[in-house]
């Protein structure tokens, strides 16, 4: 699926006193099969942005385009377009409500009219692409732990084999390990089925391990879009907006500052490790 | 004494359905001295939340004791003054704050302790001043952001005050902005002579203190400086845990036979070993 | 917090904000006993303008307040339409069976008439006292009753958290609304079995969010020494100025003046 953001502009309660201007004239395109992570500070319009790309909320200027159709229409075809996007909110167990894992998870899929041996199917299928044991189906939601619900609610959303993901903070809440694990989840989700994944997140840590593309949003406007390496990597944008650089970044900038040879823009520990054996080699 | 928490043998098991129970702590033998700063870190499950839960009487053991500044957690009469000697600001800034003004629920402590209105006024004057939100003073929490809400909790737990903060993941919903701000305030707060006992998932807040206790399954395996914890990488990975990006960095190098001082666990030490 | 409910308390600094609540609350009950109670075409007049000189005091946006009264709309035309057709009496119009009395015209228009000075009064009260001040001047009010066992401090408390959460909750609402949306629900659904099914996904979680909200916030009430209602003691104290005795007793002597013409006509 193509999205096309052209000229978005959305304001929250709008000709009152407390109106504020939550997205200005976002433009933007994500193509098929992309990995795009999405960061700004608390309030920059991240959550808001990705609602209108779900078709959840009417632009106040400009347009979200799926395919060519306006995302929030109330035609059949926007409809259709709609359910092809999976949307999962910060906390998404939230949204829990069934009796059993299995009627959780089969909820998208039935809203969707598939048949009874195509929901089993996407069901079984769900549930182990979020490394769940297939025996967690007849267990109540309600009894299970906190990582285990998570992976609940996301299982219940790629059901819906949706051809855009689109994620929350997915590991907001989450333990050391359990982080590692969805992630590691979502990669493998990304690679088998080629969807495109959108993921909003404070850590670009994190982002640095999934994305190949970052978009930076500030105060609502675009302050960055493009390639991850480039965007986490350049300090002054990320601190002015209010962001972390990933760590390893943050150490290569303070050996380069003293003097070493070291490129900067290597997100993850593995290349920062290389780089920095490389640079010493290469000194003496 | 100058151990101002000591447990003793604490065990907390709680009953479910079926009638068995479950054991979230095991025996736990801990003390903390005064204005010491503590970070206590595990997997979800455990058991740090329950931990510091009995640290201001929150819950009872079901074996063992627990004293806070020579009181026993377990006498009803000395309860009170259990929760008002140790304050706790939980996870999420929004389902602590209790009044609809950010003045009102600073003075939400003091008012519970019975205390006359000027001195209640004082407290929450004090308290606003501390953690900088004076100008804030007649909004709605509403209005605050995550991590204003979450300084807001924090001072309506100075309002009391408390020798000892807990902290039960106190910025693991705030954006890096605001992590700063909260952790910046804990510090201060223990420079000034407060007890801090922090939780977190973060190993990189975990470098900031003297002492970290690593839990598992209600025990605590390990009560360590952060170097010597951290060297153990291998253990923590297995445990659930992570090391900061600064400490994987530093093993790969001294793997490959460099060396380093044994005690670095931030980028900044990290580098200024490297220079 | 995205949503500007109507009537809702807005700062500010008008002679109406600075009074004490409690002199409000028993104003405002007076006021509206009076709107229910006057007959005479004078009374309701005199009355108007008392309601507009408080409007004036309390600095209100008159578009702002004549848009509350959009929300009784509907009822107040049903019961306008009611009123016309049952009331007995000298017909004006004849719809076969149904007719229409000038008697039913008057005490149609009289009885929309009495719900726009309610719904005014009301919005006036609270537009100029916050939701945390209406519940301590409930709670002093009511505290007498306290003496004969009523637990009228604890009721306070619910009322000021019900109200501290109420925007977090509409907040919740709209969240959980929109996730469900995004699997498929259809919430704005003609079809009444499909809305009926649009319920549980809604319900469930909002209620379970509720209740985990409650514990956790038990929880940190219990951690803040919380240990009942009773025992607490309060950061602001209510004090009655002169401006408070100066409307209080204008309020009484505006109702002798227009129970007493009620009287006499």
């Amino acid at each position: 699926m193509l999205i096309r953001v052209e000229n978005l502009s959305h304001t929250y309660i709008p000709g009152t006193p407390l109106a504020r201007a939550a997205l200005r004239d976002i433009s933007l395109e994500i193509a098929p099969g992309e990995r795009v992570g999405l960061a700004g500070r608390t309030g920059s319009g991240k959550s808001t942005l990705v609602q209108h790309i779900a078709g959840l909320l009417i632009p106040a200027a400009g347009r979200v385009l799926l395919d060519g159709i306006p995302a929030h229409a109330r035609t059949a075809r926007a409809r259709a377009a709609r359910l092809r996007i999976g949307l999962a909110f910060q906390h998404p167990e939230d949204q829990i409500f069934e009796q059993t894992v299995f009627r959780e998870i089969a909820f998208g899929p039935r809203n969707l009219g598939l048949d009874k041996a195509e929901i089993a199917a996407r069901v079984e299928w769900a549930i182990n692409m979020v490394g769940l044991p297939s025996a967690m189906a007849s267990r109540s939601p309600f009894t299970l732990s906190g990582g285990e619900t998570r992976r609940v609610a996301l299982a219940s959303i790629l059901a819906m084999r949706p051809q855009v993901l689109i994620l929350d903070e997915p590991t907001a809440g989450l333990d050391p390990g359990g982080r590692r694990e969805l992630i590691a989840h979502l990669r493998d989700w990304q690679c088998k089925t080629g969807s495109t994944l959108l993921m909003v997140s404070h850590s670009p840590d994190e982002l640095a391990c999934i994305v190949e593309r970052v978009i930076v949003l500030d105060d609502g406007q675009l302050a960055a879009d493009g390639r991850a390496s480039d965007v986490l990597s350049n300090v002054a944008l990320m601190s002015a907006a209010g962001l972390d650089v990933p760590q390893s970044v943050r150490l290569l900038c303070a050996l380069r500052r003293s003097g070493w040879a070291v490129r900067t823009n290597l997100l993850l520990p593995e290349e920062a490790l290389d780089e920095i054996i490389r640079a010493r080699r290469e000194a003496a | 004494m100058s151990a101002f928490i000591k447990i003793e043998g604490l065990e907390h098991s709680y009953p479910l359905d079926g009638g068995e129970r479950i054991a979230a702590l095991r025996g736990i033998d801990l003390t903390i001295e005064r204005g010491e700063w503590v970070a206590i870190v595990g997997a979800n499950g455990s058991g740090k939340t329950t931990l510091a839960r009995h640290m201001n009487g929150l819950l009872l053991p079901t074996a063992g004791r627990v004293w806070v500044d020579g009181l026993l957690t377990s006498e009803p009469r000395d309860l009170w003054a259990v929760r008002q000697r140790v304050g706790m600001v939980f996870q999420n800034p929004d389902n602590q704050i209790v009044a609809s003004t950010v003045e009102e629920d600073v003075a939400f402590g003091p008012e519970n302790a019975a205390l006359p209105s000027d001195e209640i006024k004082r407290r929450v004057d004090d308290a606003l001043a501390t953690v900088g939100l004076t100008e804030h003073r007649t909004r709605p929490p509403q209005m605050l952001s995550g991590g204003q809400r979450q300084l807001l909790a924090i001072a309506g737990v100075l309002a009391a005050r408390p020798a000892c903060l807990i902290f039960d993941e106190p910025a693991s919903m705030l954006d890096p902005a605001h992590r700063y701000q909260v952790m910046d305030t804990i510090r201060r707060l223990n420079d000034e002579g407060l007890t801090i006992v922090l939780i977190t998932q973060a190993m990189e807040e975990a470098t900031a203190v003297r002492r970290i206790l690593v839990m598992r399954e209600g025990r605590i395996v390990m009560d360590d400086s952060p170097a010597r914890v951290f060297q153990q990488g291998d253990q923590l990975r297995e445990w659930g845990l992570d090391l900061p990006v600064a400490v994987e960095i530093a093993r790969g190098l001294r793997r490959r036979g460099w060396r380093l001082p044994p005690d670095l666990a931030t980028v900044e030490q990290l580098a200024r070993a490297l220079c | 917090m995205n949503l500007l409910l109507p009537g809702a308390y807005i700062a500010a600094d008008s002679a109406l904000h600075r009074l004490d609540p409690r002199v409000k609350l028993m104003a405002a009950f007076a006021l509206m006993v009076l709107a229910l109670v006057v007959h005479s075409l004078a009374s309701l007049v005199f009355l108007t303008l008392f309601v507009i000189a408080i409007a004036i005091l309390a600095a209100a946006p008159p578009m702002a307040l004549l848009r509350t009264l959009g929300a009784i709309f509907w009822l107040g035309f049903l019961m306008f339409f009611f009123r016309l057709f049952t009331t007995p009496g000298q017909p004006l119009i004849v719809v076969g069976p149904l007719s229409v009395t000038r008697e039913g015209l008057l005490v149609g228009a009289t009885q929309i008439y009495r719900l726009c000075l309610l719904v005014i009064l009301s919005t006036l009260l609270t537009f100029t006292t916050s939701p945390t001040q209406l519940a301590h001047g409930l709670e002093v009010l009511f505290k007498p009753l306290a003496q004969i066992g009523l637990p009228v401090r604890e009721f306070a408390l619910v009322l000021t958290i019900a109200l501290r959460f109420a925007p977090a909750l509409l907040d919740e609402i709209d969240k959980i609304g929109k996730a469900q949306r995004a699997r498929g629900v259809q919430m704005d659904s003609r079809n009444p079995l499909r809305q009926a099914q649009s319920w549980s996904p809604l319900f469930v979680p909002i209620f379970v969010a509720a209740f985990r909200r409650a514990d956790e916030l038990a929880t940190a009430m219990e951690a803040r020494g919380f240990r009942g209602a009773q025992y607490r003691t309060r950061l602001h104290q209510l004090h009655l100025s002169r401006q408070d005795v100066l409307a209080a007793l204008s309020i009484l002597f505006i109702s002798l003046v227009i129970l007493i013409g009620e009287r006499m006509t």
